[in-house]
């Protein structure tokens, strides 16, 4: 079976308050970037795995997320294209 | 009565819980390994504080998969009494046991202090030596306590009287600047549906002596005793 390697963004949830967003949002503004309008940091996941096809690594990928890797009720996440790694 | 204490990786109130029942309440208490598959016969378990697995990918995330979880989840199911504080909170949200999530505080700093409480539910499991409205002084020491579910949710636990304690001033209000971490509607610990659950950020068994600034945590545990030994 190949491997695919996964990459998956993990955002707070548009809307939730993300006081991390908001510092690095503050600390940019008062570096001058004033046409930053919003900053939210989340963690970026990188996932080696075997799978039948890029199809099936995505969706093997989908079903981690919702179990472990975000947390449903404050976090999104979207998943890239996975590559053969 | 026996209690069973857990012990992750990272716990670091997990002594703390043990003198409060042993020497404070004066029952049983045991340690119970993370990778152990048995609850020891113990009567109520507590998910204590501390940063379990290093607090990787989110606090709580990782310790809800240990062996000894699935033992404390099917006891919480079954309707055994399961006090998470702090770190044990936010296992037991993960876990499911308790609904929403705590996230980062909003001021983004880690915040160790004493508090003050007010007891919103004094009938529940884990209230009942207490009286509606009274204000206790606990110790709260969390990055990550600011309680968040949908409104929908909050307020289901509001009319369900599940919310039981609430962060306030010392004349008892509620006020932005009370809230150390912006917990929504100030909610500082709340009981599962059946309410045999309880999630709080402030630290109980850490004011259970004088010496500490504060006996208000004995009443939690002497309520546990006064119902489960009933």
């Amino acid at each position: 079976m190949p491997a695919f390697r996964v990459g998956v963004h993990i955002v707070p949830r548009k809307g939730l308050l993300d006081p991390q967003g908001k510092a690095v949002s503050d600390a940019l503004h008062t570096l001058g970037f004033k046409s930053v309008k919003e900053v939210h940091v989340g963690r970026y996941i990188v996932i080696e795995a075997d799978a039948g096809d890029a199809g099936a690594a995505a969706q093997d990928v989908t079903t981690m997320c919702s179990k472990l890797l975000a947390n449903p009720v404050t976090e999104d996440f979207e998943i890239e294209p996975p590559v053969r790694a | 009565m026996k209690f069973g204490i857990v012990t992750f990786p990272g716990s670091n109130c997990d002594y703390d819980a043990f003198h409060a029942v042993t020497e404070v309440l004066g029952e049983e208490a045991v340690y119970l390994w993370h990778k152990d598959h048995d609850l020891q016969g113990a009567d109520v378990v507590v998910l204590p504080g501390g940063f379990s697995y290093g607090d990787y990918l989110r606090a709580g995330a990782i310790a809800r998969f240990s062996p000894i979880m699935q033992e404390v989840i099917a006891h919480a199911k079954s309707g055994g009494p399961v006090l998470g504080i702090c770190n044990g909170f936010q296992i037991a949200c993960e876990a499911g046991l308790l609904p929403g999530a705590l996230m980062r505080n909003r001021d983004m700093k880690f915040i160790s202090t004493p508090l003050l409480v007010r007891v919103e539910n004094s009938g529940t499991l884990f209230t009942n030596r207490y009286t509606d409205g009274e204000i206790l002084r606990l110790p709260v020491a969390h990055g990550e306590g600011r309680y968040f579910a949908p409104p929908p949710v909050l307020d289901e636990l509001e009319q369900d009287g599940r919310v039981i304690f609430r962060y306030v001033t010392a004349s008892g209000e509620r006020t932005s600047a009370a809230n150390p971490n912006g917990s929504e509607r100030d909610i500082a610990g709340i009981v599962s549906e059946d309410g045999n659950v309880l999630g709080m950020m402030p630290h109980p068994e850490r004011a259970c002596s004088p010496l500490l600034g504060s006996e208000d945590g004995v009443r939690l545990l002497e309520s546990i005793l006064a119902r489960v030994a009933a």
